[in-house]
């Protein structure tokens, strides 16, 4: 059986920078993978060739979805959201924070009820067909509220809540777009020790209930340790180390590349 | 701040003033017979005076704190927006019957009308999707000569223009918009800026079509079902005022052209509202909170852009045919950037995104000019001013707070 994402040689090259250098991994589905690294190794690179906000100097993304395999190093952002269905969150919280709660989980669900409304006529001549998509998307959206336990703030600016719950909001909102393959860059940044192990139970409850595969970037080791099926290490865009958390912690080359070489 | 540096405060203003003053306030050359510059010391004395003093009362007001009032106005209008605008249109509706209404004052509401729907299809532009537009008369242009230009060689009237001038300008902002895409901000706007002043030129100089700098005269005024209101019908057939058996009287015709803007308005304000609360209203405002965003959701930029340009190009179609058919004349000369800065500056003072706020706005910036006419060459003073208030009291717009397009609520109905 093949992996639900599949990258190949992956090479991302800025003028003189090599990023990423020959990247060649797999994420399996209903699975966590976790990327981890030192700072500047080429994480938040991978993850922007994947969502279409670079476009890699070489080497192939491909995801397979219902039968089909998608090359997502030739899409447009927004059809690799829409097509592929990967959606991904942002190192800074990229809500919209001048809208609600509520608002930024419809917005997630654009492209079914765009559909719903006809382009629009269906929706301004006030269809059934319309209001009751509306609806649907509204019950979607409070679902997940109640899961991350916003509910009662539905009607609250975004902008306005704190930080925590922005980045639980965020996980929600791209839960929403209903996507194969979730893309969190450092979801735990910034959480105190009660916040992220309630991400990590988050999280392990978009795997096994909802069973859509996490790929996550983060640097703190309690939610990678502690949740992740598998564990890829980068360090200056190339992969030194795959497997299993506990394998990935006693591998010598990780170790290195994070303490440093031991003084003899 | 005690006194003393108060007083040397008020004392540099002052002195501000005194250079300011010399030579605005100064001279004096209007003297009859010409040549000779008189002198109005008095009034530079009476200038400095005044700012000296009002620097000093200004003093000794209580400090105000930023960001720790609360929003009460804003608050408070918000919450009864809904009020308000049923009284608004109330007014509206009984206006033209009010013992004051002259043919004058009729012909001021339908520009202020006018105004009101322009600001509210800039504001899908740049209040909803947040793309800065500066060349929107571009599109009131459009609509203007497309009815203009239908009459001259077609003899379209006001009712067969209409829908096409719409149209003709929606397209014209899908052909801005095309090359347009990759641009934000500042870049966006100088473009648009630049667009505004083609479409103005290009109506100067294409003389054997569009008449040039002389413009285009006696264009159809919109009929009763066919009826025309006027003393005489063309081509023998019955007038408004013959077939319901009443005198003609001038009157009629700008009520007529008044409740017929007004129709369309409110048509105009209930389309906006709905396509607010639609996927696609939606889109636009995640498009100016964050377009990146907003891709990452899988939605399309490029959709977002052409379809707020196209309904804002849309509703200056509409409004510019409006105007041509107020005037029964058009020429480049309507079209300028100051046209395009007065409708964004409604757009801005009444609140982006707000449509009362817009209307509001729009009433004061188009009637505020018409009021200073006593004061001759000092209305335009009189208007800056009024602006600078506003902009100090209300900085964001006098409608600051937006309304959630849905709530949780809206599910159970």
């Amino acid at each position: 059986m093949s992996a639900l994402l599949q990258v190949d040689s992956l090479t991302m090259r800025f003028g003189g920078l090599l990023a990423i250098d020959q990247l060649s991994f797999a994420a399996d589905e209903e699975k966590i993978t976790a990327v981890i690294g030192p700072n500047g190794a080429g994480k938040t690179t991978v993850f922007n060739c994947l969502t279409g906000f670079y476009r890699p100097t070489a080497g192939s993304l491909a995801l397979h979805r219902a039968g089909r395999e998608l090359r997502l190093e030739r899409m447009d952002g927004w059809r690799i959201a829409r097509d592929a269905g990967i959606a991904r969150t942002f190192q800074n919280i990229r809500l919209f924070a001048g809208m609600t709660v509520l608002e930024n989980l419809i917005i997630a669900q654009h492209n079914k009820l765009m559909r719903a409304s006809g382009w629009s006529v269906a929706g301004l001549l006030g269809l059934r067909r319309y209001r009751n998509a509306e609806a649907a998307a509204i019950e979607r959206a409070a679902a997940w509220l109640e899961r991350i336990g916003l509910i009662d703030r539905a009607d609250q600016v975004a902008g306005t809540l704190p930080y925590g719950d922005q980045r639980r909001l965020e996980i929600a909102r791209a839960m929403c777009t209903e996507p194969v393959l979730l893309c969190l860059d450092e979801p735990a940044a910034g959480l105190n020790p009660h916040e992220s192990h309630e991400l990590n139970r988050l999280l392990l409850s978009i795997r096994d209930k909802d069973r859509v595969a996490i790929l996550l970037i983060e640097h703190d080791m309690n939610v990678v340790m502690g949740i992740s099926d598998r564990v890829v290490v980068l360090d200056y865009g190339k992969k030194i180390a795959d497997g299993t958390p506990a394998a990935v912690r006693s591998d010598p080359a990780v170790i290195k590349a994070y303490l440093g070489e031991p003084e003899t | 701040m005690d006194l003393g540096r108060r007083a040397k405060d008020s004392a540099l203003a002052a002195f501000v003033a005194l250079i300011l003053a010399i030579p605005l306030v100064g001279f004096n050359t209007n003297q009859p017979g010409g040549n000779s510059v008189g002198t109005r010391w008095d009034w530079v004395a009476i200038a400095v005076a005044v700012v000296f003093v009002g620097r000093f009362a200004i003093g000794l007001l209580p400090p105000r704190r930023q960001g720790e009032r609360p929003p009460v106005v804003s608050l408070f209008l918000t919450k009864h927006q809904h009020i308000l605008g049923w009284i608004g249109l109330g007014i509206a509706i009984v206006w033209p019957f009010l013992p004051f209404a002259s043919q004058y004052l009729l012909d001021l509401a339908t520009a202020v009308l006018i105004y009101i729907m322009l600001g509210w299809g800039l504001n899908v532009v740049v209040g909803l999707a947040g793309l800065l537009n500066l060349g929107y008369a571009a599109f009131y242009a459009v609509g203007a000569y497309t009815l203009a230009l239908t009459a001259a060689y077609w003899n379209f009237g006001f009712w067969e223009a209409l829908p096409l001038a719409g149209l003709t300008a929606a397209i014209v902002g899908i052909l801005l918009a095309l090359p347009v895409l990759r641009l934000r901000g500042d870049y966006l706007a100088i473009v648009t800026l630049g667009f505004g002043e083609i479409i103005r030129i290009i109506l100067i100089n294409w003389q054997s079509f569009t008449y040039g700098p002389n413009g285009v005269n006696g264009l159809p005024r919109p009929t009763f079902f066919g009826l025309p209101l006027a003393a005489r019908a063309p081509g023998g057939g019955k007038t408004f005022a013959q077939f319901f058996g009443i005198d003609f009287s001038p009157t009629q015709r700008f009520m007529f052209l008044y409740f017929v803007t007004l129709a369309l308005a409110l048509i105009v304000n209930i389309f906006i509202r709905k396509l607010r609360r639609l996927p696609v209203g939606r889109s636009w405002e995640a498009l100016r909170e964050d377009e990146i965003a907003s891709r990452a959701l899988g939605i399309n930029p490029i959709n977002v852009k052409l379809s707020s340009f196209a309904i804002g190009a849309l509703l200056a179609g509409f409004a510019g045919a409006f105007f041509a058919a107020r005037q029964t004349f058009v020429s480049p000369e309507s079209f300028n950037f100051q046209e395009s800065a007065t409708v964004l500056a409604i757009v801005v003072l009444g609140g982006m995104g707000s449509q009362l706020g817009i209307a509001i706005a729009a009433i004061i910036l188009v009637t505020l000019p018409e009021f200073g006419r006593d004061f001759a060459q000092y209305r335009m003073l009189l208007f800056g001013a009024a602006m600078v208030g506003i902009m100090i009291w209300r900085p964001r717009g006098l409608f600051s707070l937006r309304t959630p397009s849905i709530h949780l609520s809206d599910a159970k109905r």
